[in-house]
């Protein structure tokens, strides 16, 4: 009799244990779509994105390692990725994190890739995938889609200390009327295939719309770095929809202005400058 | 009853005779037997009362019988009209505007769709509407709502059960200065338990011309105007009546601002039942229920260049219910009224870059406020002996505010991080008023106490453009209650040849809500100067005056008199906006049987406490010559009525101190109305 009252609960914690050895949930791509399979003889690696394909400027992306032959994802793959953008006269790299995997238990593996320039008729990147699984490497290449996007989200620009920056809106994706949390990176250029991130600088916003008298908005806050290595942020303040120029100037640690002029009635825009349109 | 013509208070005596002989005649239950003790002795009401119409009332006592509400507002010493265009005008009450003072429409509460204030509730009602304005200044005219300056009640128009059978009147009119063309008919029918009005008012004009021969462009208005009211009478003493209006103005330009308005349009509905007991001290218990929606869409597409074209709608619902009961109770008349109004406001801005592919600019103006108000009204009329009486009144509101829309919210937030989307405020209302009244000489003082709420605008506005002095308001969800503190003071002396009546308010205003500019802020609309946020004073004083004087040199000519001054500065001693100069008016007015005639001047001295720091600049002095004549015929079955005048007869060019952005007022305007009734 009293083993009836208990059969109930033992029930339960089977069950209830029997769901830790089924596979993580689907939920570690929740929001993302696949934009592209790229194999080789062993494996395919599945790239996921939020929002449609890769385009010029800073792209989240994720990523899944099948075994071909077991279709199972690797769990514990070390990976790094080399994007490279072939062009008439030269090859060069861009910003890019290093790929982590997004929970220690998960298949999904994640990083950015800021592309600074789009593809042409006859330019084009590509992106090589090496990685490691349980010391033997495996590496694949595929040449990938990346085209200008519509509303200018990245920016290249030669300081007045000679070096060559990259600075690229992340956030907000779907921007808001109000305050909303603004998030940018500020890359320089070592050499061709290394973009390290600039830290310590600060990159100030003045929003504008052009369409309607060049009028502002208030309470915006400029973009800090709070970690070493990390990416800005700040606050952007926008009090109604439509187009929006996001206009900047790059800062250094000792606070010269590196880049980018203030808006007065003489000068309506800065040299550089993100662009949304909600 | 202030003395405003011995004439009107002989009609409004009439018109009282008329009712109580109707509501004896139809409730059998002889008042006489009742066991309550009946009190002759009615205490003076310091109230007045601009009266307007008489359904199927022939004999015009105003100088012009079709005149739109605003110019038979502007009588009254007490108020005074902001003019944006050729109606529509804002009024005042004690040099205050619309935050400060409460206008409704037989009790209820009623708000302007429109974050300009280019549509006060007066603009969507018509004199075809109302039978009379009852003005109370101060607190006294609390019973409805939260005020400061006081309140305009605009009383609906009924012939009820006074006119049995069927009764049909058509007016029309014409005005040569902007060719307004007026028409307007009435139908009644009325049996012992039943009755129905119903009217019909069109009106449309063309841009006026000032007094030097320029025409004002953008001042052209139409608009019709339709109602109807029925009652219906049952168990003898109890009454249920419904009223509805449906006005709509298109087209209306507003020649002192940017923008006109392309659809204001208005749905006032209510539902009253009265209830008169048999024996009880409670003489009259009323109780309504009402809903109003207003739809006010602002327009740009007629003037020549606009830097940017945008869309500018508005909505104002309020439904509301009041439950009112008088009565008396040995020699206390009293009044409870438990009265509550939901207000919805929502005010848009959608603006059209010149670059057809863009995505279009959208913000709130108005964040889609609720406000919730509850409130319970006491007033006790003691009369001490048969020639002085001393009335109390008090009340207690709950005013709450809810910003609805997620858009609009995070908008403000931009300017208060920490701001939460709703504000309760509780509202009371004290004040006291003595009065004497023997042998002609009168005389009477009061005291009083009251608080008001931010306005719509004051409290959540958002990017609201203001014309006359260039800047772009915010609102402050933050503000405190306004105080005021108010004394007020009469004397009168009367007698069969002439009267003269001497009344001075004087108010001390705390925490005045008044836009203050930020340099910090840059300005949104095109061509602004700034940004002003609304902030509060330490406190403000109004002082107000005026002189109403009559003499009857005989049986058929008069003399009218009127002289007002007011005074208004901030704690700082800078003049508050909007304070009226010296201000007079004197007419002489001759009637004789069927026949009778006024002539008339008004006019303003030199406006020299403007205030330069609220955009104001200063107006020169004027004045203005009237003139008016009428005539009626009695036919068979057809009573007709004749009136014609003509209004600024030396076509003199003038603007006045509330006259937006100094758009001049008309020059000489020949005036012919016609009515029948039948």
């Amino acid at each position: 009799m009293k083993f009836l009252r208990i059969l109930p609960l033992v029930l339960l914690t089977i069950l209830a244990s029997c769901s830790n050895n089924e596979e993580p949930a689907v939920d570690e791509l929740y929001g993302l779509s696949k934009i592209k399979e790229i194999t080789n003889t062993t494996h395919t690696i599945e790239l996921y994105k939020h929002m449609g394909g890769l385009e010029q400027g800073y792209n989240e992306i994720a990523l899944k390692i099948k075994d071909n032959t077991t279709n199972q994802y690797i769990k514990n793959a070390t990976v790094t990725w080399t994007p490279v953008m072939h062009m008439a006269m030269m090859n060069h790299s861009c910003p890019k994190s290093p790929v982590t995997k997004v929970s220690t238990d998960g298949l999904v593996y994640e990083g950015y890739i800021v592309f600074q320039m789009a593809q042409n008729a006859t330019e084009y990147w590509d992106l090589k995938i090496d990685y490691t699984i349980n010391g033997t490497s495996y590496t694949m290449t595929s040449v990938i889609d990346v085209p200008a996007s519509a509303k200018q989200r990245v920016t290249t620009f030669t300081g007045s200390d000679g070096v060559r920056y990259i600075a690229a809106y992340v956030d907000p994706h779907h921007p808001k009327v109000g305050v909303n949390d603004m998030v940018a990176g500020v890359w320089k250029m070592q050499d061709m295939m290394t973009f390290p991130v600039v830290d310590n600088y600060k990159l100030k916003i003045d929003p504008r719309m052009p369409s309607m008298g060049n009028h502002s908005s208030p309470n915006n806050v400029d973009l800090v770095q709070t970690v070493a290595g990390d990416l800005y942020n700040g606050k952007l303040s926008l009090t109604m929809t439509g187009y929006w120029k996001i206009n900047l100037q790059l800062l250094n640690a000792a606070g010269t202005v590196l880049k980018g002029e203030t808006i007065t009635d003489a000068v309506p825009a800065s040299s550089i400058y993100f662009e949304i349109e909600f | 009853m202030n003395h405003f013509g011995r004439n009107n208070f002989t009609i409004f005596k009439m018109k009282n005779f008329i009712i109580i002989i109707g509501l004896c005649f139809l409730f059998p239950t002889i008042l006489l037997a009742q066991q309550k003790v009946i009190d002759t002795i009615t205490p003076k009401d310091l109230t007045e009362v601009i009266v307007i119409g008489k359904k199927a009332q022939l004999y015009q006592k105003q100088a012009k019988p079709l005149a739109t509400i605003d110019e038979y507002l502007q009588q009254s010493t007490k108020i005074d009209m902001i003019r944006r265009g050729s109606y529509a005008w804002e009024p005042m009450i004690n040099n205050m505007p619309t935050e400060r003072t409460l206008v409704t429409i037989d009790g209820m509460r009623i708000f302007g769709a429109c974050t300009d204030k280019m549509d006060p509730i007066t603009s969507y009602v018509e004199v075809s509407n109302l039978s009379e304005a009852t003005l109370k200044s101060g607190q006294q005219g609390a019973c409805h709502g939260a005020t400061i300056g006081g309140s305009v009640d605009l009383q609906r128009n009924r012939a009820g059960f006074s006119n049995l059978g069927w009764n049909a009147a058509v007016n029309t009119g014409f005005e040569t200065n902007s060719k307004q063309k007026i028409v307007g008919s009435a139908i009644n029918y009325a049996n012992n338990s039943f009755y129905i009005d119903t009217d019909f008012m069109f009106r449309d004009a063309e841009n006026y011309t000032a007094g030097n021969g320029q025409e004002v462009l953008f001042s052209q208005f139409r608009k019709f105007n339709i109602s109807s009211t029925s009652g219906f009478s049952f168990d003898k003493n109890k009454l249920l009546e419904g009223s509805i209006i449906y006005d709509k103005a298109t087209n209306v330009g507003y020649p002192a601002l940017p923008m006109d308005v392309s659809l204001a349009e208005a749905l006032i509905t209510s539902l009253k039942f009265e209830y008169v007991p048999e024996s009880s001290p409670i003489e009259n218990w009323e109780t309504k229920i009402y809903y109003n929606t207003i739809t006010h869409k602002m327009d740009d597409t007629k003037r020549p260049s606009v830097p940017i074209h945008m869309d500018m709608p508005g909505w104002s619902d309020t439904f509301g219910f009041y439950s009112k009961a008088k009565g008396t109770l040995r020699s206390h008349h009293f009044i409870a009224d438990l009265n509550s109004f939901y207000n919805r406001s929502v005010a848009e801005m959608t603006m059209y870059p010149a670059d057809s592919n863009e995505k279009l600019m959208f913000m709130y103006t108005w964040p889609d406020v609720k406000t919730f108000y509850t409130a319970l009204f006491l007033e006790d009329n003691i009369a001490l002996n048969c020639h002085s009486s001393l009335k109390f009144s008090t009340s207690l509101g709950n005013h709450f505010n809810e910003v609805a829309s997620e858009l609009g919210l995070e908008s403000l937030r931009i300017f208060y991080p920490n701001m939460k989307a709703s504000k309760n405020r509780i509202l009371p209302s004290v004040s006291s008023n003595y009065s004497f009244d023997e042998n002609g000489f009168s005389y009477g003082f009061g005291l009083a106490y009251g608080q008001r709420a931010p306005s719509v605008s004051e409290g959540y506005g958002f990017y609201l453009f203001n014309s006359f002095d260039t800047y772009d308001y915010i609102g402050n969800p933050e503000l405190k209650n306004e105080n005021s503190l108010e004394t007020s003071a009469s004397m009168g002396y009367k007698t069969q040849k002439w009267s003269a009546k001497m009344s001075a308010s004087y108010f001390h205003i705390s925490n005045y809500i008044v836009g203050k500019p930020d340099a910090s802020l840059v300005p949104m609309t095109i061509g602004a100067s700034g940004v002003k946020i609304y902030t509060a004073l330490d406190y403000a004083t109004i002082f107000n005056t005026d002189l109403n004087l009559e003499y009857q040199f005989s049986d058929f000519m008069q003399w009218k008199g009127q002289l007002v001054y007011s005074y208004g500065k901030d704690f700082e001693n800078q003049n508050l906006p909007f304070i009226s100069p010296l201000r007079y008016f004197s007419s002489l007015n001759f009637k004789k049987e069927k026949f009778l005639s006024s002539i008339a001047v008004q006019g303003n001295a030199t406006q020299t406490q403007f205030s330069p720091f609220y955009g104001e600049d200063r107006t020169p002095s004027y004045a203005i010559l009237n003139f008016d004549a009428g005539y009626s015929l009695d036919f068979e079955k057809v009573k007709c009525g004749l009136k014609a005048g003509v209004e600024n007869i030396l076509d003199t060019y003038y603007s006045t101190f509330s006259d937006w952005n100094n758009i001049p007022r008309k020059g000489r305007n020949f005036f012919l109305n016609v009515s029948f009734s039948f």
